[in-house]
């Protein structure tokens, strides 16, 4: 029998854990000013996350999906993408958000159970955080269908986790982006669980990266704790796609630090053992360490960051904790683009009864 | 100008042709919708006419198809999206369901999914198994859509061209038992007949019958023959089920006292149900007897040897309109 298709998957990676280049750097990452801007926006990132979830423990935000270890894949993203790029997100990718002009407090306020955080006007054309998985996927395919009919060079970029690949929607979206050629660019934030399932229980592929192959498309594992290597590969792929060379999958190997969400507790199926490893590898301080050694930042600089982060952080939490609930009528005035006739009255109702001492029902 | 007479499905492509001309941002997606022009060839001649970038055949995959939809929608586009059967929507719901109604809502009007998806629906032309079932009350439950079913060559074209103009997500259902049951001369004028209202069809004293889709069909037939013992029906084509207009079939019952429901889907939480409970809170002082329902069995849809069984006639419904002009 002849070979009829051979592939291959390479993984992409320049810095050990330990923040020690393994190979010579690109060019641009022989500079600190991308290195150090990108480093300064994941001590945000974290900060911003830390803080998010202590406001959950106190009552004062809902279930929070947490950031930590995605940093060294969004930050990047975030500081790589064109303002007229769409971002298709899943729901852990609030320091890209962030980059790409969302008010922390807006994250906070969808956090904290109001819509309005799907509305911030910086947003642009970005689509709001999916939480059905893997939806997202074709959403990105439809967004560059109508990138590529106008013609214009803009790339759809969407992201989920390990577990949405096994979803129909997340292979359907690599098909039909290979069928159709289209500019959009996946990444994978490959944390090793979904929820308590680990990677090796979600597909018999040894990477997940492959599945571009079987799609027509190009795909890659990078290291996703390695803010340079995620540069360069999204870097790539998002030249090939605004230039109409096509889309890329990029598997980003990283790790869950903190639980699924704050509603989530990891002890209950995975080692602390797995976890203090993890945090041997984990982007922040990798980058750190790389920085310190290239002379790029110190300690003063860290001091002095860490606390306009904080004062950052704090002024975007007193503006969300500050902000009123919407009126009840907002429930039905975003429904339709004009609300029907027929919804007039349960309006009614719903004002009636929001009033102390009103009743709902028609008299 | 075209004046002729066309069938249903015909009057469904000059629609969708009519708004491509008028309207860029207009395109169509779905399987087989291009070089075959529609398995029902709803599309015949779009893709030659506009070109494969508005006309585009997609892979084999539902649940993209309405994927690919909200992400067009929210970009601005307008994409019509055939899906070839009812029975094969299932893997859309998803993104009809999660996305699409909600969009505007969730973003408080930042993004909204301006979109139509199109399907045939309902049984009675002896096609094989998931091709004949009528599933519009799942999608009538939902909100933040439209779901429109028209039952004339007039109305799908009117209806049609206000699905793709309205800024909102529209189910349009088009009954494929009455696609080329009969011609209807349809003025290619761009017109379009209003969303979220009722067509009063005939006018009577005695009765109203409730009914849309193919079984306006047999509802008409029913008033017709009924008129011949001097039993006057008014007959309302609901047109959109969702959202839904109470106020002309109350209208009409509180001059009739009287009303039955007609339709093809499952009698169980079907949208005569919403209708029969609404005239119950509404107009019970209105009413002379109780609303009844002449519905589809509550059972699977039977293959089609015995699908007539399932479906309601218009003997079933002279018989409800009788006995309910009985009720004492």
């Amino acid at each position: 029998m002849d070979t009829v298709f051979e592939g291959e998957i390479r993984y992409r990676q320049y810095l050990s854990s330990q923040g020690d280049p393994l190979s010579a750097l690109p060019v641009w990452a022989q500079q600190p000013e991308w290195l150090t801007h990108c480093y300064r926006n994941m001590v945000l990132a974290r900060t911003m996350d830390n803080k998010a979830v202590a406001l959950q423990r106190t009552g004062q935000l809902g279930t929070y999906a947490s950031l930590l270890g995605i940093e060294g894949i969004d930050v990047p993203l975030g500081l790589l993408m064109h303002p007229e790029d769409v971002l298709i997100p899943y729901y852990r990718n609030h320091a890209c958000q962030m980059l790409r002009g969302m008010p922390m407090e807006e994250i906070l306020l969808y956090w904290g159970g109001d819509e309005r955080g799907n509305a911030a006007e910086q947003q642009g054309e970005d689509f709001p955080n999916s939480v059905p998985i893997a939806t997202q996927s074709m959403h990105a395919c439809g967004v560059a269908t109508a990138l590529k009919i106008r013609n214009e060079k803009r790339v759809a970029v969407t992201l989920c986790g390990d577990g949405a690949t096994s979803k129909g929607d997340f292979l359907e979206g690599l098909n039909v982006a290979g069928a159709w050629q289209l500019p959009v660019v996946f990444i994978v934030n490959n944390n090793q669980w979904a929820i308590s399932v680990p990677r090796a229980l979600q597909s018999g592929a040894p990477t997940l990266a492959q599945k571009a192959i079987g799609a027509g498309i190009r795909g890659e594992q990078v290291d996703g704790n390695d803010a340079i290597a995620m540069r360069e590969a999204i870097e790539i792929a998002l030249e090939r796609a605004r230039e109409g060379k096509g889309p890329s999958l990029i598997e980003a190997i990283s790790y869950r630090l903190s639980d699924h969400t704050t509603a989530d507790d990891a002890t209950r199926y995975r080692s602390n053992d797995e976890l203090k490893k993890a945090w041997e590898h984990e982007p922040v301080k990798r980058l750190r360490t790389f920085l310190h050694k290239q002379g790029w930042w110190d300690e003063t600089q860290e001091t002095i960051w860490q606390d306009e982060v904080n004062s950052m952080v704090q002024s975007a939490v007193e503006r969300y904790l500050a902000t009123p609930p919407q009126p009840v009528e907002s429930l039905f005035d975003y429904l339709y683009a004009e609300l029907p006739e027929q919804l007039r009255e349960q309006r009614e109702w719903a004002m009636v009864k929001a009033m102390k001492g009103g009743t709902h029902h028609e008299s | 100008m075209n004046h002729e007479a066309i069938t249903l499905l015909e009057a469904v492509n000059l629609a969708l042709a009519h708004e491509m001309e008028q309207d860029e941002n207009v395109v169509i997606l779905g399987e087989d919708v291009g070089t075959n022009g529609g398995v029902f060839r709803a599309t015949a001649g779009l893709k030659e006419r506009f070109g494969n970038r508005r006309v585009m055949d997609t892979p084999l995959a539902e649940a993209m198809i309405g994927g690919l939809t909200v992400g067009m929608a929210a970009q601005g586009l307008k994409p019509i999206a055939e899906i070839q059967f009812m029975g094969f929507i299932f893997p859309a719901l998803e993104h009809i369901i999660c996305h699409a109604a909600r969009m505007r809502n969730r973003t408080r009007g930042r993004l909204s999914c301006p979109l139509v998806i199109r399907a045939p629906f309902g049984g009675g032309i002896h096609a094989p198994e998931h091709h004949s079932e009528s599933t519009e009350t799942l999608l009538a439950h939902i909100p933040g859509l439209r779901v429109v079913v028209p039952s004339s060559p007039a109305r799908a074209y009117g209806l049609l061209l206000s699905a793709i103009r309205n800024p909102d997500p529209v189910i349009f259902l088009e009954p494929k038992r009455i696609y080329r049951a009969s011609k209807q001369p349809v003025l290619d004028n761009g017109a379009a007949l209003p969303l979220d209202t009722c067509f009063t069809l005939r006018e009577g004293s005695d009765i109203t019958l409730v009914s849309w889709g193919a079984m306006i069909k047999e509802t008409l037939e029913a008033a017709e023959q009924l008129a011949e013992d001097n039993i006057s029906c008014e007959v309302i084509d609901v047109a959109t089920i969702s959202p839904l207009d109470m106020d002309t079939i109350l209208a009409s019952v509180a001059k009739t006292g009287r009303c039955v429901i007609v339709h093809e889907a499952s009698r169980h939480l079907g949208v005569g149900a919403e209708i029969a409970a609404t005239l119950v809170e509404k107009a019970l002082m209105d009413l002379q007897a109780p609303p009844l329902r002449i519905t589809g069995y509550d059972t699977v849809m039977p293959y089609f040897r015995l699908e007539n069984h399932f479906m309601p006639n218009t003997a079933d419904i002279k018989d409800a309109v009788r006995q309910t002009l009985e009720f004492v």
